[in-house]
């Protein structure tokens, strides 16, 4: 189903005001509608206004907020041109990439054997892109003396049926306090990216903890609460630094590796981090305006992934963008 | 009889034949544009009771009415899901009661002082700060309950075993009494007001003083507003959301320890409708699903206020 860029969905964007969000729903208003600034995007090389027509993207509710965040600013250049963004999950995406009822595809995954051979099948060729990084925060009470976790320890935690609830029983050498947990909503892409990650199945997870989709409330749970232990992206850790601690992960080898821009971006940050990538079919690429879209997303890459709160691609990564779309346009 | 028309007369003149007895055609229109007034709301009811409707069958198709009502684990938006409903009643329950304890004791004694003892002079004054206590909108008590009431009281001056959590019912129900502590003190200086002034004086002049005169006689006559106040005041509590869904945490939580965070049937349906949920799907469905039963307490709720009403009132001529 293709929701309308216009929808109130928001995932991985922090609602400061979470409780607001429902009268905002109410009242249909977007979600940048709040940033009152006006974004400083780079316009491509086609004119302002010069564009008509559709781009429908659908796929990966991750990269959601980032498709929308492009949506909106391009269509504010080009009011001629309706984007419209769905959600239906990088599988559900792909399905109605593949089947040519779509022009570009959100992922938060490559794309998988079977889904290359329904492309391929259809006669659906396609470039792939590196849009943004992703990476997800553990972060603790300030208070807390533990610095690192690993990901067996969190897997003890947060697996299905975990009955943990002392710090002492993750390690017997973390000091003895009650674990509250807080976390994401099962319908947010943290969630499936995480549990998926940590334990070994997307979706799979102990139900008893502070489940919501508004990041503040866990940053305000962890903050106020000693023993409290919460995730969600790395950008809003960061911007919550003062109230919330963030822990190093150590993913089996015995280094433990605290996120930033740096080590989400090479990988080192694992395996709580990773690309993001949309699909362009090398048919829809002839068209003008889907053409326009996709010059102007990678042009802003650095502005959507700060305004959709994910980690900006390296310049090895923006090389290789500019040469896939390169590629595709020789293709088309 | 005499010639002139006297107050007597007046009262027997029947008014309804003579507004009936000949509609004008402006009145015609008048009349239509108020029943469309009146009838919105009336139409508003119906629509969310269909809505909500459907999807509700479609779940308890799929989940059974015995289940739901007897389980003890709520976790429906989870792999496997849980559909016991019960975590999420007493959630709302605890909240309720504590926010009740708060704003009946202390808006009655609000509405005695206001209607039986105040001069003119402060009942000026204070009437409006109370009623400007629910020009407050709820979001901000919300926040006062997590940023203030949470950590500034409840857990700095907990003496008695384990402190409160950041998120807990107990300050969301204080608050929320506070919240509708100016209803059940504006209806009850209402009935009480009502209550016609010789009862006062015959009850005084038997050599009672005020406070007997008060609980004795103003009380029990004006009890059928009272009870009106206190149910006007629980569907408030039941129905609240942005408090709860603020301080109260989103955990569904089957206990009556009200320092723990606890998920209410109200704050239950704004998590989850925030999220993005699939519509059609059975987790989308459970939002009907507790939403109907919220309306089938509010509606108990209140049929049960107007037969109490109808069973306590007394009328003066």
């Amino acid at each position: 189903m293709n929701h309308s860029n216009v929808t109130t969905h928001r995932r991985r964007r922090p609602r400061l005001v979470g409780a607001l969000a429902l009268t905002a729903a109410l009242a249909v208003v977007g979600p940048m509608a709040c940033t009152a600034k006006a974004a400083d995007t780079k316009s491509t090389t086609v004119a302002k206004g010069s564009l008509e027509g559709t781009v429908s993207i659908d796929g990966s509710s991750t990269v959601f907020p980032l498709a929308e965040a492009a949506a909106e600013l391009f269509q504010r250049d080009q009011k001629g041109v309706r984007v419209t963004v769905g959600e239906s999950g990088t599988g559900g995406g792909f399905k109605k990439f593949c089947a040519g009822e779509t022009d570009i595809s959100n992922a938060s995954r490559p794309i998988a054997a079977d889904e290359i051979a329904a492309c391929t099948a259809k006669g659906v060729t396609y470039r792939q892109f590196i849009v943004a990084n992703d990476g997800i925060a553990i972060v603790v009470n300030p208070s807390n003396k533990v610095s690192c976790i690993t990901v067996a320890q969190l897997k003890k935690v947060w697996d299905r049926g975990s009955t943990v609830k002392n710090w002492k029983d993750i390690d017997p050498k973390f000091a003895k306090l009650d674990l509250k947990l807080f976390g994401a909503g099962t319908a947010s892409g943290t969630f499936d990216f995480f549990t998926q990650a940590v334990n070994g199945k997307a979706k799979q997870s102990r139900s008893d903890y502070n489940a919501t989709e508004d990041d503040n409330v866990t940053v305000n749970g962890v903050a106020g609460t000693k023993g409290g232990l919460g995730y969600f992206g790395l950008s809003y850790a960061e911007l919550n630094a003062t109230k919330v601690k963030l822990l190093g992960v150590d993913s089996g080898n015995g280094k433990c590796v605290v996120p930033s821009t740096k080590t989400v971006q090479d990988g080192t940050y694992a395996p709580l981090s990773r690309p993001l990538f949309v699909y362009v079919s090398a048919k829809a690429i002839k068209r003008p305006e889907v053409l326009g879209f996709v010059e102007f997303q990678l042009a802003n890459l650095d502005t959507l992934a700060k305004r959709a709160l994910f980690v900006p691609l390296t310049a090895k990564q923006k090389v290789a963008s500019a040469a896939a779309l390169a590629e595709l346009k020789k293709l088309g | 009889m005499s010639s002139s028309t006297t107050a007597a007369d007046l009262k027997t003149l029947d008014l309804d034949a003579i507004a009936h007895r000949r509609a004008r055609p402006g009145e015609m229109v008048a009349k239509g544009l108020l029943f469309a007034c009146a009838s919105v709301s009336v139409i508003t009811t119906i629509g969310i009771i269909v809505s909500l409707l459907r999807p509700a069958i479609e779940f308890f198709s799929k989940v059974s009415l015995w289940k739901y009502l007897s389980g003890t684990d709520w976790s429906p938006l989870f792999q496997p899901a849980g559909y016991g409903v019960r975590p999420l009643l007493v959630g709302s329950l605890v909240i309720t009661f504590i926010a009740l304890i708060v704003a009946v004791p202390l808006g009655l004694g609000a509405a005695i002082y206001l209607s039986e003892y105040a001069g003119e002079r402060s009942r000026r004054i204070l009437k409006p700060l109370l009623e400007l206590l629910a020009g407050i909108p709820t979001v901000v008590y919300g926040f006062f309950a997590l940023t203030f009431v949470t950590p500034s009281i409840l857990q700095r001056y907990w003496f008695w075993g384990q402190k409160p959590d950041i998120y807990n019912a107990l300050a969301a129900g204080l608050v929320m009494g506070i919240m509708i502590l100016p209803t059940v003190a504006s209806l009850g200086e209402d009935a009480m007001g009502a209550v016609p002034r010789a009862l006062r004086s015959g009850s005084l002049a038997l050599g009672a003083n005020r406070f007997q005169t008060t609980i004795k006689v103003v009380l029990p006559a004006a009890l059928s507003g009272l009870v009106a106040a206190f149910v006007l005041a629980v569907s408030r509590a039941v129905g609240e959301t942005m408090i709860v869904t603020i301080a109260a945490g989103g955990q569904p939580n089957l206990t009556l320890d009200a320092r723990q965070g606890m998920q209410t049937m109200t704050s239950f349906i704004a998590s989850a409708g925030m999220g993005d949920l699939p519509q059609g799907s059975n987790e989308y469905r459970t939002i009907f699903a507790v939403g109907i039963t919220l309306f089938v307490i509010t509606l108990v709720l209140n049929i049960g206020s107007a037969r109490l009403v109808r069973r306590f009132r007394e009328v003066y001529e």
